[in-house]
């Protein structure tokens, strides 16, 4: 019997703002323990948490990116529960009214298997803003605990969606979507590592159309291939529990990467009382559509926005539109390079998706490391339009900047690459090759076509290679031809 | 010297006829013999207080002082201070040293006063009577058998026993007001957000504002003068023009309309206050004032309300106190869970305890809708209340307490007529509103009535003005308890 996958995503993205939430302590990574604990951090009596308005820009910014309802009133609220790295006993967090209301997100979904790609639209629940805890640190204690609060007090966006995904490719569609986004606006550096993006993920199976199904949620995932282990691994042991006459319990779970399980950290008997209530420390946070509009001119073209022009504009596929804007560097790049050959995005789009792509990951280098400009590559793109150099040519062009550096022009000079596009000069070599090989013309010209190739390797190599190709054909054919 | 107001001894200071050196001195002597049976303050640290001094004496040397530049204060120990164990009346802070100031204490030092000690407390500022301190009752100067009132029981104390020239007090409920009445002296409850909470140990943050406790009047609006104003630590703390309070202590109360609310002289209030409170109204007509009838239909639900609101607000403030980071922790526990339990459990007293369960019920699932957000609704309703009086009067009054000090122990098995203690003084918190408790007169056991004076928001000069008038008139603020 068949089995419908359901899942909906809690992603917690931490803003990039360079002080907390509520004080001014730094919220750089990787600092020694507690050096980023200020007053406010470690909570000591009598001290008051102020809004780091930073992060309410942020949080709108995501809101303006996905469309969303952004609350004119806001309220933050106390979450209550005791735990060492939560200095206060309780997380400011936002419940009844979140700063960012119902929103949605399209996603692109890769073919998988036998299957299309395809896109498809998320909603949002909702986003919204809260502080981080502490670490609590379990080695090289000798027995004991210690507790790092650098963290405590970092800025959250957390971001709800509906159950709406229905697989573990949706899932992680998404979840890159919203990490592109939030990576592309500025407002998180989506470093996973260092947990900067953490994800949530809410998985039931249901029959069908039928009723949804009880969720387990794995909490705290880190990486997108985690993600995906731990969808499948979760989706399997409630279908083999189901199937097997058991019921599903809500409950939290944890994946371990060693053994590629979920297992229960908690069920719902055993879940919290949070108690909230909204901070008597906190005014309600109210936001003018002046701040909005403010914030609107800001914001930059959305990755949404680009891919529905470079298919409807450029002529570009769905899935290149989808690849280029997967990073606001990569549409970035891909533009600048444009504008040397306009009429040419597909040779564009190919060799950034391609050659670009592939050295980058070869050297294991990110976008802005690039040791190529736009301009250079451009630059060597419109050698190839306008037949200076052939592709092989270009090859060498592109793996000389890549390592020497230099403009198209210069190594193009300097490597003597330019393509002889002479016909009188072409037709001289090919005179000569026919003159020098009269039994293969003769086989040729009796019907065997598969020699063809045979002189065209004799005139490229006449011509060092630098024969225009498409014309060398030609003329070969005429000459051939008899 | 110990019957000065503050104005006469920054003049005398001013004038080199006395040293902050000596001032301060003397105060420390008087603390010395009369603090042991007065308990009022927790904390001394003479060697910081007379550097202070020394500080302010150079400051006046080279004419640079400002109005309390020298003079020396008591602090409530529930604001933190730099370098000062800070307990808030607690075992859960004994060892506390606060690493940093107050926004009201740095405003003190600012000006160039010496803070004197740190005065005793209702645990966590939770009473009526000053009973709850982990650090001793406190003796009421007028009778050593009875209480000061609560929560600022040590600093109503201290002032009354003239153990420093003024203090500072908090007010969640009345912990300004009612112990000023029970101790004879004046105070004053700013409206909420007019004096910064950062530093202040919280109660309950939607309910709790600094203030001053003094002899008069005047003395008090000097001293707002230093703890009012914007502070931008405090998200409450409302952004407004730096005023002088002192600027309409002269005005004559020609045409004062006075609320009388009729909800506040019914079943409950003693005789004895009663007659004095209506003999100071008596003598406010003489000065010019007419009285209004005035009705508060939903005062009588403050108790109740607050009790829902205020505990709710302390139950997630007191979560801190953990044992995690600082304060107190127990010696021994099993795990984690057993740590967390034996530390509240020792750390905490009583009164803590009972006000952290409630709270933690009132928020729980189920009963939230019940309580605490019906009591919000209800905390509205009061305020409206008031909004609706001041369409018919500019002051209200009436008694701040209905009774004179009780005796020590008296109320102590008996929570809820403990609360009661409290019962005109709530609403004004509940509301936002200044409210401030004068010296009226003395009740049948000659102990001291209080009278309390409740202004509109922001009305805390005129609130000084009609005090200090009554007090040009009268001389019930200038007397000290015997023996002192």
């Amino acid at each position: 019997m068949q089995w419908e996958i359901v899942i909906g995503l809690e992603i917690h993205a931490q803003l990039s703002t360079k002080t907390k939430i509520f004080s001014g302590a730094s919220t750089a990574f990787g600092a020694e323990p507690n050096t980023q604990a200020d007053a406010v951090s470690i909570a000591l009596p009598g001290v008051l948490p102020v809004l780091n308005k930073g992060a309410v820009e942020r949080a709108i910014k995501f809101g303006l990116a996905t469309g969303a309802h952004i609350a004119p009133r806001s309220v933050f609220a106390r979450k209550n529960y005791f735990y060492p790295d939560l200095p206060k006993g309780y997380q400011i967090s936002q419940m009844d009214l979140p700063v960012v209301g119902k929103g949605e997100l399209t996603i692109h979904v890769p073919a998988v298997g036998k299957e299309q790609p395809y896109e498809k639209v998320v909603r949002l629940t909702r986003a919204h803003l809260e502080e981080d805890a502490g670490k609590s640190l379990h080695e090289d204690f000798h027995g004991m605990t210690g507790i790092d609060l650098n963290r405590a007090g970092t800025p959250l966006l957390e971001i709800v969606s509906e159950p709406d995904m229905r697989s573990a490719a949706e899932a992680i569609a998404y979840a890159k979507s919203l990490h592109t986004l939030v990576r592309w606006i500025g407002i998180c550096d989506g470093n996973m590592q260092e947990g900067s993006f953490r994800c949530d993920v809410n998985v039931s199976v249901r029959r069908p159309g039928g009723e949804l199904g009880t969720r387990r949620e794995i909490k705290n995932l880190n990486s997108f291939k985690f993600m995906q282990q731990a969808i499948d691994y979760e989706v399997q042991w409630q279908i083999d529990t189901l199937e097997n006459g058991g019921k599903i319990q809500q409950a939290t779970v944890l994946f371990n990467p060693d053994t590629g399980e979920t297992r229960s950290m908690r069920s719902k008997e055993e879940a919290h009382d949070y108690r909230y209530f909204p901070d008597p420390d906190l005014l309600p946070l109210e936001i003018g559509k002046e701040w909005i509009e403010q914030l609107r001119a800001t914001m930059p073209e959305l990755p949404r926005s680009k891919q529905l022009r470079y298919v409807n504009e450029l002529g570009l596929s769905a899935y290149d539109a989808a690849t280029l804007t997967a990073s606001r560097e990569m549409a970035d790049f891909f533009e600048a390079t444009l504008q040397a050959v306009p009429k040419d995005a597909k040779a564009c789009a190919n060799w950034i998706m391609g050659e670009v792509s592939a050295q980058l990951n070869r050297d294991n280098l990110e976008m802005p490391q690039c040791p190529i400009t736009p301009q250079q590559l451009g630059g060597m793109l419109s050698r190839i339009v306008d037949g200076t150099i052939s592709n092989s040519g270009a090859k060498e062009v592109f793996r000389t900047m890549w390592s020497e550096g230099g403009a198209a022009d210069e190594i193009i000079e300097a490597k003597g690459l330019k393509q002889v596009s002479d016909a009188g000069a072409l037709e001289a070599m090919v005179d000569e090759i026919i003159a020098a090989n009269a039994d293969k013309v003769a086989e040729y010209r009796s019907g065997k076509d598969k020699l063809f190739g045979f002189f065209v390797g004799l005139a490229m190599k006449a011509s060092k290679g630098k024969a225009n190709p498409a014309q060398m054909n030609e003329i070969l054919k005429k000459k051939l031809a008899g | 010297m110990i019957n000065s107001s503050l104005k006469q001894l920054s003049g005398q200071l001013a004038a080199k006829k006395i040293s902050s050196v000596e001032l301060t001195q003397f105060y420390l002597d008087r603390i010395n013999k009369l603090n042991p049976e007065l308990n009022a303050y927790i904390t001394l640290n003479a060697e910081t207080s007379l550097g202070q001094a020394r500080a302010a004496d150079a400051r006046l040397a080279q004419g640079k002082g400002e109005a309390l530049t020298g003079i020396p204060f008591a602090q409530k120990d529930i604001f933190c201070a730099k370098g000062w164990r800070t307990t808030c009346g607690s075992k859960m802070l004994e060892t506390f040293v606060s690493p940093y100031d107050a926004h009201v204490i740095s405003q003190f030092n600012n000006a160039g006063a010496v803070n004197l000690g740190k005065t005793n407390m209702d645990e966590f500022a939770m009473g009526s009577s000053n009973e709850t301190s982990y650090f001793g009752k406190v003796k009421n100067p007028w009778n050593l058998k009875a209480v000061p009132g609560g929560s600022s029981g040590g600093t109503a104390a201290a002032v009354a026993a003239r153990l420093c020239a003024a203090a500072t007090g908090t007010d969640t409920g009345g912990s300004i007001r009612q112990p000023a009445a029970l101790c004879g002296i004046s105070g004053l409850k700013p409206t909420y957000g007019v004096v910064s909470r950062y530093g202040m140990i919280a109660f309950a943050s939607s309910l709790d504002q600094a203030g001053p406790m003094a002899r008069s009047a005047e003395d008090l609006a000097l001293m707002l003068n230093v703890m009012a104003g914007f502070d931008e630590r405090d998200s409450t703390s409302l952004q407004r023009d730096k005023e002088d309070y002192s600027r309409s202590l002269e005005q004559p109360l020609q045409g004062l309309r006075i609320g009388l609310p009729r909800e506040f002289f019914g079943e409950g209030l003693s005789a004895d206050v009663g007659k004095a409170v209506a003999a100071a109204i008596d003598e406010y007509k003489k000065l010019g004032a007419t009285i209004v009838d005035i009705s508060l239909p939903n005062s009588r639900l403050s108790i109740p309300v607050y009790y829902v609101l205020a505990p709710a607000e302390a139950s997630s403030n007191l979560s801190r106190f953990d044992g995690v980071r600082y304060g107190h922790r127990a010696a021994e526990y099993g795990d984690l869970a057993q740590m967390y339990e034996k530390s509240r459990s020792e750390g905490f007293g009583e009164e803590v305890k009972r006000r952290i369960m409630i709270g933690t019920y009132v928020l729980s699932h189920g009963y939230y809708d019940a309580y605490y957000l019906k009591a919000q609704k209800i905390r509205r309703l009061i305020a409206q209340d008031f909004v609706e009086a001041y369409k018919h009067c500019d002051v209200i009054m009436g008694p701040t307490s209905p009774t004179t000090a009780f005796n020590l122990g008296e109320k102590g098995d008996d929570p809820v007529q403990m609360y009661l203690s409290d019962i005109y003084t709530i609403a004004v918190n509940l509301a936002g509103l200044p409210g401030m408790s004068i010296p009226c007169g003395f009740g049948a056991n000659g102990m001291p009535v209080g009278l309390q004076i409740v202004g509109n928001y922001f009305d805390e000069a005129r609130m000084l003005n009609v005090a200090h008038q009554y007090q040009l008139a009268t001389d019930h603020h200038v007397r000290a308890p015997q023996g002192i």
